[in-house]
């Protein structure tokens, strides 16, 4: 029973094996990749491993508190901004080796020419808030 | 309304569903229904009596649900208005339902789950907001694991241990949301203790309420772990602490020691210490000796070596933990909590910082920071 967060990146992971931007694919291979990630969350959900997963727009604004009473001072999006978030799936599982296999099965989605994208996934696990209370002596 | 007198109906009412014939899904969702139904009337028209008002009320919600579905699939060859007696239970009804929801078949958040919802009488609401997960996923894992059992035997004898492993798991988790699972998991593994008699059901159920009456004094009111040396013991519940004493006494007194009753041992030591200076760390020592001859966890032989270095200095402490694989977790932090006590603040600081970076809970982590940067600040001076 622990939570992972497997983040999906715009820029920063290394190339995955079939590393063909999506908007050179297909409408169909599009779509397919769509339907594959619908049916991964879905199967989760029916396992009883799902929490939450989010898509991310792929820019943002750095905001910074500016002093009092000023307004924060916002930044931004940076084109030399090395680590892109695309999105994530948070699971909550019995085991890291599970967590590991479905980040895998994630990472076979389909992409050009149908083929699994092969993408490099990032597998965060959560820190809980409190220690185990028999861990605490 | 008591909500843990009505919950603690719920393994006798499901029971007698399964007895008349219903099988084990059915029967406890028609109890899941009958409990919140009870929730609902019973604080403005409470019941002479309670159990017979759920067993009515779940045995009808359990036909209302297979009539509808009988209807639905057009058989009619099911259910009567009025149940045939059952068999007579050779083994105790609520043992079972312990059993059958700790099935080894199921993974550890399955029988978790079962657990809370078929013998707690926990709704899946409550359940997943204790392990903060959306209640659909919580409701998912728990039909899957009631499908996964439904073909088992409802009256064979199961092993006590697995149902022990899951209230374990369920103490651990202490208290999130607005659940309190360390209580809930002493409630269910006393009825247990009410089912059975056996000396690890009161090993795990001594060491659960040792654990429990530090409760209050384990973090400061900023939240912030307080470790055991430097807990106010005058917090600690000394009623909790003499009944968790009493029933390891009377389980170690049957001399078939096991994993729960050696931890107990080692919880009742520190328990029965008036400061933290007194403590009999050699008895500690060699609990875990024991502890280790029973278990092969590599986290016991990491305590022992705290405990090592408590009863014969930090020098010997860390000599046993140079024999550990210095991958295991919060191995650097026993090593700079070690250092330190040895009088190397460099050392113990830079460990400090690394258990910070490799803790598995904001709590330890904060904790494990704070311990670095009250080195870091001594040594700058």
């Amino acid at each position: 029973m622990a939570k992972y967060l497997l983040l999906k990146h715009y820029r920063g992971a290394p190339a995955s094996v079939n590393d063909v931007p999506m908007d050179q694919w297909t409408p169909e291979e599009i779509s397919a990749h769509m339907q594959y990630m619908h049916d991964f969350a879905a199967r989760l959900e029916k396992t009883g491993e799902y929490v939450d997963g989010q898509a991310l727009a792929p820019e943002g604004t750095w905001v910074r508190y500016d002093g009092e009473g000023r307004p924060p001072v916002t930044d931004g999006p940076f084109a030399e901004t090395k680590d892109l978030i695309a999105g994530w799936m948070v699971i909550d599982v019995d085991s890291y080796e599970r967590a590991v296999e479905l980040a895998g099965e994630l990472s076979a989605a389909p992409g050009a020419g149908g083929k699994p994208i092969h993408e490099w996934l990032e597998l965060r696990p959560f820190l809980t808030a409190t220690p185990n209370v028999t861990e605490c002596h | 309304m008591n909500e843990a007198l009505l919950r603690s109906l719920t393994p006798s009412v499901l029971a007698v569903l399964v007895r008349r014939g219903a099988d084990f899904a059915a029967a406890e969702d028609a109890v899941q229904d009958a409990l919140i139904e009870a929730l609902r009337v019973w604080p403005a028209d409470p019941p002479r009596d309670a159990k017979g008002w759920l067993v009515t009320v779940a045995w009808r919600k359990f036909l209302d649900a297979t009539r509808a579905d009988a209807a639905r699939r057009r058989r009619e060859d099911l259910v009567d208005e009025e149940p045939a007696p059952g068999p007579a239970p050779s083994v105790d009804d609520t043992l079972q339902l312990y059993f059958l929801c700790a099935h080894p078949s199921l993974t550890p958040s399955s029988a978790v789950a079962l657990t809370l919802r078929a013998v707690g009488g926990l709704t899946t609401r409550q359940i997943a907001q204790a392990y903060l997960v959306p209640e659909a996923t919580m409701a998912q894992r728990i039909s899957r694991a009631k499908r996964t059992v439904s073909g088992v035997r409802f009256d064979r004898p199961g092993d006590v241990a697995t149902v022990l492993r899951v209230l374990y798991l369920v103490f651990n988790e202490g208290y999130s949301g607005d659940v309190d699972l360390a209580a809930e998991a002493i409630r269910l593994t006393r009825q247990l203790a009410a089912a059975i008699d056996h000396p690890e059901v009161s090993g795990l159920l001594a060491l659960m309420l040792l654990h429990h009456a530090r409760r209050a004094a384990r973090t400061a009111s900023d939240g912030s772990l307080v470790p055991l040396a430097e807990q106010d013991r005058g917090r600690w519940d000394t009623r909790l602490i003499a009944e968790g004493v009493a029933i390891l006494q009377t389980a170690l007194a049957r001399d078939r020691l096991g994993e729960f009753q050696a931890q107990a041992a080692i919880a009742a030591l520190h328990a029965d210490a008036p400061t933290a200076e007194e403590t009999d760390w050699v008895q500690i020592v060699e609990w875990y000796d024991e502890l280790a001859r029973l278990t092969d966890n590599p986290v016991v032989r990491l305590n022992r070596a705290v405990a090592v270095g408590e009863a014969d200095g930090p020098r010997a402490g860390l000599a046993a933990l140079a024999a550990l694989d210095a991958s295991l977790p919060r191995h650097a932090a026993v090593a700079a909590y070690l250092h330190e006590r040895d009088g190397d603040l460099a050392t113990a600081a830079r460990l400090y910082a690394e258990a910070a970076h490799k803790a598995p809970n904001l709590a330890e982590r904060d904790h494990l920071t704070r311990q670095a940067a009250r080195l870091n600040a001594r040594r700058s001076r």
